[in-house]
């Protein structure tokens, strides 16, 4: 056996650094190392409530309004504010076109300049391939950053500005908007979905969201001419569908909360991919574990844990704890909020895969981007210029409280305690928390840690395309990782 | 590629104690894509974490080039808190795959860059990691806070001659990053266009203040009470614009917004030791005055002035600095001419 290290490992929004032991060229065990810690939590620790509003988003300068969203829910959960009508809507724009500008730019911004690598050269699709997907220099990243900008104006309009606005609160947002700027954000969602029809799928995004079969799959990847056909033919060549198998259960908190009477927009539970069966979702089942981690003390509920930097601690190789479910690692992203939310074509995929994959990764966050953007013309139209956009909100109280959201790479947890207006404890628990999660005290792998067991590295030892593919699948926000 | 650019200019950024905001602001530049503009100023990533294709070894064979002259360098660009915890040795952030701290090869790098640039406020005083009780230990390139100093020392200057560009702000303008890329690679920045922080004077020798939306309600001190009303931020809502550099009200940002159109306060993100404050959202008063009035009038003449101005405030100005909708539109001249139109 020998033991390889990988790193930098970069396009992973952060650092990050694998152990991999190979025997045969093979991984047979992956230790997952967040490298890097700033203390978030304890710089959140004394000051006046409010003040997470402004700290907290600078967690993560890609998922800040998710960031913003779960510490705006946590006030709400001690002042019982509730979201003006128009609030819950422009607070939900500005959340999905976060989400699918991190979707958008994990796929080409990312994952897919890996298939340009050296080692694909004697593929047939090699030079089509590397000529679009090439990283800094395709012309897929060309055609993608200026949709990217156009998506993002909706942050202008509604935000004041993005990354780290201080619009979002829990009555809503901090600007009324007007007829003009209502249509504005029709107009920037007609440029949007333009840019998705020609570009990524070659098709309507209704067609694309109602593909229900890995055969209706294949038919669009044989006969379409968009971005995602080449994928999905990569995926094909490459047999992604059995790459990265994830750790059987999957959670989602429930995304988009606030928008419509009848629960959130994609359903919040947890799913058992080897019994394709969903059970419902409680806070308190969740335990965050330092055993293997650069932190002081013993597993317990974020409710109640201290954050204490014990950068010697025995056996420990991350800054990230190892958050688990009723004891279990889960996987996190949209592949979970789309396997939980019943959507039948990633839930073929997985049964038909045997559990998670990188293909069924990419395909849901795809989906995703299809299945969000007619939501959001909707909530634009329900916008009723007239009527307020932030509810006035009440005086906080001491007290604890969650703060749940879906961030673009899964669930998002806050957890505070206050005393006298200020904060006296302060957690954070973020997606790629839970998918790069460390060991845990029993001795079990996180889920990357599981799904890099078994990986071939053709030859290419530290450099094989295969672990690059299996990491970047899982979309990780390494910043917010550890915080 | 302009013709003014005689060479190729390579660009190394690093991600420190970062949370990635900057680079996904440097995204989001230009209308053909910050690619493209990169391409057209000559402008090289030699390697950006979350843009190149290099991965692992092949980042470390890049980064021991330059530090063995083999490779040259025109700008070292960091992003992110400088972590010097535990004790100066850097440990919160060691750089993947090189038993080595990020602090470390800082320190090996910079003094092969021609240029050093750093891209936020983190990188460049140190940032909201570096707040109270400061866990990282982090700082600047060149400043500790307000204090010359930080991961370089004070006495660093890139190879070409300049100190660390700062291009303060959390995060910065799209523009205040790529435009300053852009100059050094033009050779168009000298030290007369830094000011004394360190900031390119394009940006930093305005106030955030300069272009708000809501200077008509300053100028009445007609103050908004509530999240959401349309009046000044400055007298209860924790608004600091008067007192931060900042072109930000005579840019879009992201189309067409900024801090306080979006309507909320300035939390002067420019400023060291911007981090040090405590209750953001309202602002601190002795007395019921303001403490942070603006900072080149005196502060008499300030109250004075403020007096008199809502003595003098219309009643469209006073009832709409606290509703979120317009409820009183302007007046309406009887007819266009010597008297003036609407308003």
């Amino acid at each position: 056996m020998t033991r390889i290290v990988v790193g930098p490992f970069n396009r992973v929004e952060g650092d990050l650094e694998l152990k991999l032991d190979v025997e045969d060229d093979r991984v047979v065990a992956a230790r997952v190392t967040t490298p890097l810690y700033r203390g978030f939590e304890q710089i959140l620790i004394g000051r006046p409530i409010g003040d997470a509003l402004v700290i907290a988003p600078r967690i993560c300068g890609i998922c800040s309004v998710s960031q913003s969203l779960a510490a705006a829910k946590t006030l709400a959960a001690f002042s019982g504010a509730v979201p003006a009508p128009n609030g819950a809507l422009t607070t939900a724009l500005a959340h999905a076109a976060e989400n699918l500008a991190d979707h958008l730019s994990h796929f080409y911004l990312f994952f897919m300049p890996d298939f340009a690598r050296a080692e694909y050269a004697g593929r047939a699709w090699a030079a089509t391939v590397g000529a679009r997907f090439t990283a800094v220099k395709g012309s897929a990243a060309a055609d993608f950053l200026p949709a990217r900008s156009r998506l993002l104006e909706i942050m202008g309009l509604i935000a004041g500005k993005w990354p780290h606005s201080l619009a979002f609160r829990p009555g809503g947002t901090t600007l009324a908007l007007d007829l003009g700027a209502k249509m504005r954000l029709r107009a920037v969602l007609a440029d949007v979905r333009a840019f998705l029809e020609t570009t990524l799928f070659d098709r309507r995004l209704e067609d694309i969201a109602a593909i229900e079969t890995p055969d209706e799959l294949d038919r669009l990847a044989a006969a379409g001419r968009g971005d995602f056909t080449v994928f999905l033919k990569l995926a094909a060549d490459l047999d992604l569908a059995r790459l990265g198998r994830g750790p059987g259960m999957v959670m989602s908190y429930g995304a988009y909360a606030d928008v419509g009477s009848s629960g959130p927009f994609f359903a919040a539970g947890l799913f058992d991919t080897a019994t394709a069966t969903t059970r419902p979702f409680a806070p308190a089942n969740i335990v965050e574990d330092p055993a293997h981690s650069w932190f002081a003390g013993d597993a317990g509920s974020p409710s109640r844990a201290e954050t204490l930097p014990d950068i010697d601690r025995p056996d420990a190789y991350s800054w990230a704890r190892a958050p688990r479910y009723d004891g279990r690692a889960v996987e996190v992203g949209a592949v979970a909020r789309q396997l939980v939310a019943g959507h039948p074509l990633v839930r073929a995929m997985v049964v038909r895969d045997g559990g998670t994959t990188v293909a069924s990764r990419v395909v849901a966050r795809l989906l995703e981007v299809a299945l969000v953007v007619p939501a959001m013309e909707t909530w634009v139209g329900g916008i009723v210029p007239a009527e307020p956009f932030c509810a006035v909100e009440g005086e906080p109280t001491d007290g604890s409280g969650i703060g749940l959201v879906e961030a673009a790479r899964g669930g998002l947890g806050h957890w505070m305690t206050v005393r006298g207006g200020r904060i006296t404890r302060y957690q954070i628990v973020a997606p790629t928390t839970w998918n790069f999660s460390p060991r845990d005290g029993d001795g079990h792998s996180g889920p990357l840690e599981g799904a890099l067991e078994g990986t071939t590295l053709s030859g290419f030892g530290a450099r094989a395309a295969a672990v690059q593919h299996v990491v970047r699948s899982f979309d990780p926000c390494m910043v917010c990782t550890a915080h | 590629m302009s013709g003014e650019v005689a060479s190729r200019f390579g660009v190394l950024w690093l991600q420190a104690g970062a949370c990635g905001g900057c680079s996904m602001a440097f995204l989001d530049h230009g209308r053909r894509g910050v690619f493209a503009d990169l391409e057209a100023f000559g402008i090289d990533l030699l390697w950006h974490p979350s843009l190149s294709e290099a991965t692992g070894e092949e980042v470390v064979e890049i980064l021991q080039g330059i530090v063995d002259g083999r490779v040259p360098l025109d700008a070292l660009v960091v992003e992110g808190t400088v972590l010097t915890a535990p004790n100066g040795t850097g440990r919160f952030q060691m750089l993947a795959g090189t038993g080595a701290s990020l602090l470390d090869w800082i320190r090996r790098l910079a003094p092969k860059a021609r240029h050093i640039v750093a891209v936020g406020s983190c990188a460049a005083f140190g940032g909201i990691p570096a707040a109270s009780p400061d866990p990282g230990e982090g700082v600047g390139l060149q400043y500790d806070g307000i204090d010359r100093g930080g991961a370089l020392g004070a006495g660093h200057r890139g190879t070409a001659g300049l100190p660390v560009v700062n291009v303060a702000g959390c995060a910065p303008h799209p523009g205040w990053i790529v435009e300053t890329l852009i100059a050094l690679a033009a050779g168009d920045l000298a030290a007369t266009d830094l000011d004394a922080l360190g900031r390119p004077k394009f940006f930093a020798d305005h106030l955030a203040h300069h272009g708000c939306s809501r200077n008509e309600f300053y100028e009445f001190k007609a103050s908004a009470e509530v999240a959401s009303d349309r009046g000044c931020l400055m007298e209860h809502l924790g608004c600091k614009a008067t007192q931060a550099v900042g072109d930000c009200n005579q840019r879009a940002w992201n189309g067409s917004g900024s801090c306080t159109d979006g309507g909320y306060a300035c939390i002067a993100c420019t400023s060291p030791e911007f981090e040090r404050a405590r209750g953001f959202l309202a602002t601190p008063k002795i007395a019921g005055i303001p403490v942070g009035l603006p900072l080149d009038m005196p502060k008499a003449w300030f109250m004075a002035l403020a007096a008199l101005s809502k003595s003098a405030t219309p009643k469209r100005v006073r009832l709409n600095a606290v509703k979120d909708h317009v409820v009183v539109p302007p007046g309406r001249a009887k007819r266009w001419g010597a008297e003036g139109g609407d308003g």
